[in-house]
C-alpha cells in the first residue's frame, strides 16, 4: 500500500479562500492606508520642514484689469491696464505669463515688448518674479464704434496668469529647527510632566472610581438598570456639552460651584478653577476621571457578573468576611480586566485631545503633548513644529504599543 | 476597641449625618437657590448621639420616629445639622429639615442593622461599613453624574442677569410659560441650528452606512476566511485604533487645503467612518467568531457562495451586533468634535458640536450655549436610553475608545 500523506502547499480552495479574503479587505485597507498611513508618513516628512500656516496657500499671480480714458465716441483713446503682483512676500515665481483676449472693436495702439498680439490674442511673457514684486502693464487702445456698441469690456474676458512657485512642502529644503525648537528649554520638560501627570492620573482614577461604582452596582435590585444608565451618561454625551457645563458650573465669577463653597463657608473667595496653576492640572484630570469612569465601571462590572458565585459561598462558609472576600477572590480575579483596561485607558487618556483644548485651551499650566501639536501650528502657525510634536507623540505611541501587544494579545486572544 | 458596637454606630451615624446634611444642603441649595449649609461639627455631634442612641435602645419604629422628630427640630431651631440663612424662606426650610429627618431616621436604621452592644464579629462590622459606604456611593455618584447635567438644563432656561445675581438659583418660574424656551427659539430662528442639527443627523447616519460597508466585509474575512496575514491584519487594526487623531487632523487639514475639501460636506463625509472603520471592525469580527460556523459550512454544502452565506446566513444573526455597532459609530460621529472644528469655517456647513464652539464667545449670553448642548446632547441620550441594552454591549465590545 503507498503511503498516505497529508497535502503539502496550499490547494486551489485555500488559495480561492485567501484571494476572497483580500478581496473582502481591500477597500478598508484603501481607505485606512489613504486617512492613515499616508497622513503618517506626511507628519514626518513635514516635521522636518520649515512650514509655516501661511505657506499652505502656493504664491501666485494676482491680476487686476480695467480700461481707462474718456472714450465716449468711435476714434477715442484709452487704455487698458493690468495691475499684476506676486501674492507671496517671501517665494519667487518663475516664468509667469499673461494670455489674454482683447475685446472686438479696440485696435492697440503699441505694445510692450515683452507681449505679443496675435489677432486679438494677447500674450505677455514676464520671466521670473521676485517676493512681492508688483508690475502695471499699460496698453494704449483706438475705440472704435464696434466696441461702444457691443458694451463687452476688456475685463469681461478673465486674463488667464501661469507661473510656478516651489512649494515649500514639496522642495528640497530640509531642517531640523522644528524639533530644535520644542525641544528647547524649560517648556517642553513641563509639557511632558503635565502629561505624564494627566495620563497617570486620568488613568488610575477613572479605573478606582470605576471599580467602586461596578461594586456598587453588582447586585440585582430594583432601579439597578436605571442607575446603571445613569451613571453611562458622561460618556454618552459629546465632549463639547459636558465641558462647557463644567466651564459654566466652575466658573470663578457667576458659577454655582463657587456660589456653593463661598455659602459653606469652605473658601472665603471665588476660586478660579479652570485659571490657577495647579488647580487647572487637577481639574481637567478630574473631568478626565469624570468623563470616562463609565467605561472601567462597564468592563468591570461586565466581568464581575461572570465570576462565579459558588466560589463567594464557600469563602462564607470558610468565614471570609466581606472585605477578605473582595480582596483575596474578587481582586485576583479581576486583574486581567483591570491591567488590560489600564493600558488600553493610558493610550486612550495620553491620547486625548478634545478635553483639555475645550476647557483651558492649553492654559493655565494644562498644555500636554497633544495640545502642543495644536498651539504650535495653529496658535503659533508653525506647522513644521506641530509636526515634531506629532512625532514625538507616535514614538512614545510606538513604545506602549509594544507593551500593548505583548500583554493585550494575550488577553484578548488576538 | 474600634468593632465595639457603641463606637461603630456612633463613628458612623456621625459620618452619615455629615455626608446626608451635605447632600441636603446642596440639594436644597441648587432647587430653590435660597442659603442652606451643612454645619460640619453639629452634623458629626448630633449624628454620634443618634448612631449611639440606635445600638443601644434597638431599630425598632419608635426610636426612628424619635430620632427624626429630634432632627427635624434641631434643624428647626437652628442648631441642627443642616444651617439655613436668614434668606431661607419658611417651607423651603421646613422641607429641608423634614427631608434631613425622614432620610437619617430611616437610613441609619438600615446601615446599623446587626450593630449591637458589646463586641462585633467581623462580619457584623464589615456589614455595617459597607451599607455605610455604598449609601455613600449611591448618592456620591448620584450627584457627581447629575449636577453638570442639571446646571446645563437649568442653565438654558435662565437669563443672564438672573444667574449672575444669584449662580445657585435654579428655580424655573413656569409662569413665564414658552418665554422659558427663549434661548432655544432664537439659536433655531438666529443661529442656524436647525440646519446643524439637520447636518449632524445626515452626516452621521452616512457615516455609519458607510462605515458599515467597509466593515462588515473586512470583519468576515479576518473572522472567518484563513489567509497568510491574519493574525498581523487583526493587530494592525487594533494599532491603527491607537494613532491619536490630532496626528492626524494636521496632515488631514493641509491635504484638505490645498485640495479644496475643506469646508465641504463630502470632505468631513469622507474622513468620518475612517475614523470609525477600525472600530466598527475589531467588534464586528469579535461577534462574527461566536457565531457557530456550522450553520455557514451548512450553506456552503447546500450551494451558496461565499458572499450569499455572509448575506443570507451570517448578516441577519448578527442583527443585534449590527444594531450596537451602528449605535456607537453613530456616537462617535454625532460627538466628533476635532474634525469639525478644524476642517469646517462655514456657517452652513457647521455641524451641531461645530455649531456649539463657535457660541463660545463672550458677546452670546451663555445661556445660549448651554441651550446648544442641551440639542445636541438630548438626541443622542433619547437614543442611548431608548436601546440601552445594545448600546452596553457595544461599548463593552467595542473596547475602551474615548
Amino acid at each position: 500500500m503507498a503511503d498516505i500523506q497529508p497535502p503539502i502547499g496550499t490547494g486551489p480552495l485555500a488559495k480561492r479562500e485567501a484571494r476572497l479574503a483580500w478581496g473582502l479587505l481591500f477597500p478598508t485597507i484603501t481607505a485606512v492606508a489613504l486617512v492613515v498611513v499616508l497622513p503618517l508618513l506626511a507628519i514626518f516628512w513635514i516635521s522636518v520642514k520649515p512650514v509655516e500656516l501661511a505657506d499652505l496657500r502656493a504664491p501666485e499671480v494676482v491680476v487686476r484689469e480695467d480700461i481707462r480714458g474718456d472714450f465716449d465716441t468711435a476714434e477715442d483713446e484709452a487704455t487698458i491696464r493690468y495691475r499684476l503682483r506676486n501674492s507671496s512676500q517671501d517665494q519667487p515665481i518663475a516664468g509667469v505669463t499673461l494670455a489674454d483676449v482683447v475685446p472686438e472693436g479696440l485696435t492697440v495702439l503699441s505694445l510692450d515688448d515683452r507681449c505679443a498680439i496675435e489677432g486679438r490674442a494677447l500674450n505677455c511673457d514676464f520671466g521670473d518674479w521676485e517676493p512681492g514684486l508688483r508690475e502695471t502693464l499699460t496698453i494704449p487702445v483706438l475705440v472704435e464704434q464696434a466696441y461702444l456698441d457691443n458694451g463687452l469690456r476688456p475685463q469681461d474676458s478673465p486674463a488667464i496668469t501661469t507661473g510656478t512657485a516651489s512649494n515649500i512642502l514639496t522642495n528640497s529644503t530640509f531642517t531640523l529647527n522644528n524639533f530644535a525648537r520644542i525641544f528647547n528649554g524649560d517648556e517642553f520638560v513641563e509639557v511632558l510632566w503635565v502629561t505624564l501627570f494627566y495620563t497617570v492620573f486620568g488613568t488610575i482614577g477613572a479605573l478606582l472610581v470605576g471599580l467602586f461604582a461596578a461594586l456598587l452596582l453588582n447586585k440585582s435590585f430594583k432601579g439597578q438598570g436605571v442607575l446603571r444608565g445613569l451613571y453611562l451618561f458622561p460618556y454618552v454625551a459629546p465632549v463639547i456639552a459636558v465641558a462647557f457645563a463644567w466651564l459654566i458650573l466652575f466658573d470663578p465669577f457667576s458659577g454655582s460651584a463657587n456660589a456653593l463653597l463661598l455659602q459653606m463657608g469652605v473658601t472665603s473667595e471665588a476660586i478660579n478653577f479652570f485659571g490657577e496653576r495647579p488647580l487647572a492640572l487637577i481639574m481637567v484630570t478630574a473631568f478626565e476621571i469624570w468623563r470616562y469612569f463609565p467605561l472601567s465601571f462597564l468592563f468591570i462590572l461586565a466581568r464581575m457578573q461572570s465570576i462565579d458565585t459558588d466560589m463567594y459561598e464557600a469563602a462564607d462558609m470558610d468565614g471570609a468576611s466581606p472585605f477578605q472576600q473582595f480582596w483575596y477572590l474578587s481582586v485576583p480575579q479581576l486583574l486581567g480586566i483591570l491591567s488590560v483596561l489600564f493600558l488600553l485607558r493610558f493610550i486612550w487618556t495620553f491620547n486625548k485631545f478634545d478635553d483639555i483644548f475645550l476647557l483651558t485651551g492649553g492654559n493655565a499650566g494644562t498644555r500636554t503633548l497633544t495640545v502642543n501639536v495644536y498651539e504650535q501650528a495653529f496658535a503659533i502657525s508653525n506647522i513644521g513644529a506641530g509636526a515634531a510634536v506629532a512625532v514625538v507623540i507616535f514614538g512614545c505611541l510606538l513604545t506602549f504599543s509594544i507593551f500593548f501587544l505583548k500583554y493585550i494579545s494575550q488577553e484578548e486572544g488576538l | 476597641m474600634i468593632r465595639r458596637g457603641l463606637l461603630t454606630g456612633a463613628v458612623l451615624g456621625a459620618l452619615w449625618m455629615l455626608v446626608l446634611s451635605i447632600t441636603v444642603a446642596v440639594a436644597m441649595s441648587f432647587a430653590t437657590g435660597d442659603p442652606f449649609r451643612p454645619g460640619a461639627w453639629l452634623s458629626l455631634l448630633w449624628g454620634s448621639i443618634a448612631g449611639g442612641a440606635m445600638v443601644v435602645l434597638g431599630r425598632g419604629r419608635s426610636i426612628q420616629v424619635g430620632i427624626f422628630v429630634a432632627v427635624a427640630a434641631l434643624v428647626l431651631a437652628g442648631i441642627g445639622p443642616m444651617l439655613t440663612g436668614a434668606a431661607t424662606g419658611g417651607s423651603a426650610r421646613a422641607f429641608g429639615a423634614v427631608l434631613l429627618a425622614v432620610g437619617f431616621a430611616v437610613s441609619l436604621a438600615a446601615i446599623l442593622n446587626e450593630v449591637r452592644p458589646g463586641e462585633l464579629t467581623r462580619h457584623e462590622f464589615e456589614g455595617a461599613v459597607i451599607r455605610f459606604l455604598t449609601g455613600f456611593g449611591y448618592i456620591f455618584f448620584t450627584a457627581i453624574v447629575l449636577i453638570p447635567f442639571y446646571v446645563m438644563v437649568m442653565t438654558s432656561l435662565k437669563n443672564q442677569s438672573e444667574l449672575i445675581q444669584n449662580p445657585l438659583d435654579f428655580s424655573i418660574d413656569l409662569s413665564k410659560g414658552i418665554e422659558l424656551f427663549r434661548s432655544y427659539d432664537e439659536l433655531f430662528s438666529q443661529f442656524n441650528f436647525g440646519t446643524y442639527l439637520f447636518n449632524s443627523f445626515f452626516i452621521s447616519v452616512l457615516t455609519v452606512f458607510i462605515t458599515l460597508a467597509f466593515a462588515i466585509p473586512g470583519a468576515y474575512a479576518v473572522a472567518r476566511l484563513r489567509f497568510s496575514g491574519r493574525a498581523a491584519f487583526s493587530r494592525s487594526i487594533l494599532l491603527i485604533y491607537m494613532v491619536p487623531m490630532i496626528v492626524l487632523a494636521l496632515p488631514i487639514y493641509i491635504a484638505f487645503s490645498m485640495t479644496g475639501l475643506r469646508n465641504s460636506f463630502w470632505g468631513i463625509v469622507m474622513i468620518y467612518p475612517v475614523t470609525t472603520i477600525p472600530v466598527a471592525l475589531y467588534m464586528l469580527q469579535g461577534y462574527f467568531r461566536g457565531l457557530p460556523a456550522e450553520i455557514e459550512e451548512a450553506g456552503l454544502m447546500d450551494g451558496l457562495s461565499r458572499l450569499a452565506v455572509i448575506w443570507k446566513i451570517t448578516l441577519p444573526l448578527s442583527l443585534p451586533a449590527l444594531a450596537s455597532v451602528s449605535l456607537y459609530v453613530f456616537m462617535i460621529a454625532w460627538n466628533e468634535f476635532l474634525l469639525a472644528f478644524m476642517l469646517l469655517d462655514d456657517p452652513s456647513k457647521f455641524t451641531l458640536t461645530r455649531g456649539i464652539a463657535s457660541l463660545n464667545s463672550s458677546e452670546i449670553p451663555r445661556q445660549h450655549l448651554m441651550a446648544g448642548s442641551v440639542i445636541a446632547t438630548v438626541p443622542i441620550m433619547a437614543l442611548f436610553l431608548g436601546l440601552e441594552r445594545f448600546m452596553t454591549k457595544g461599548l463593552t465590545a467595542g473596547s475602551v475608545k474615548g
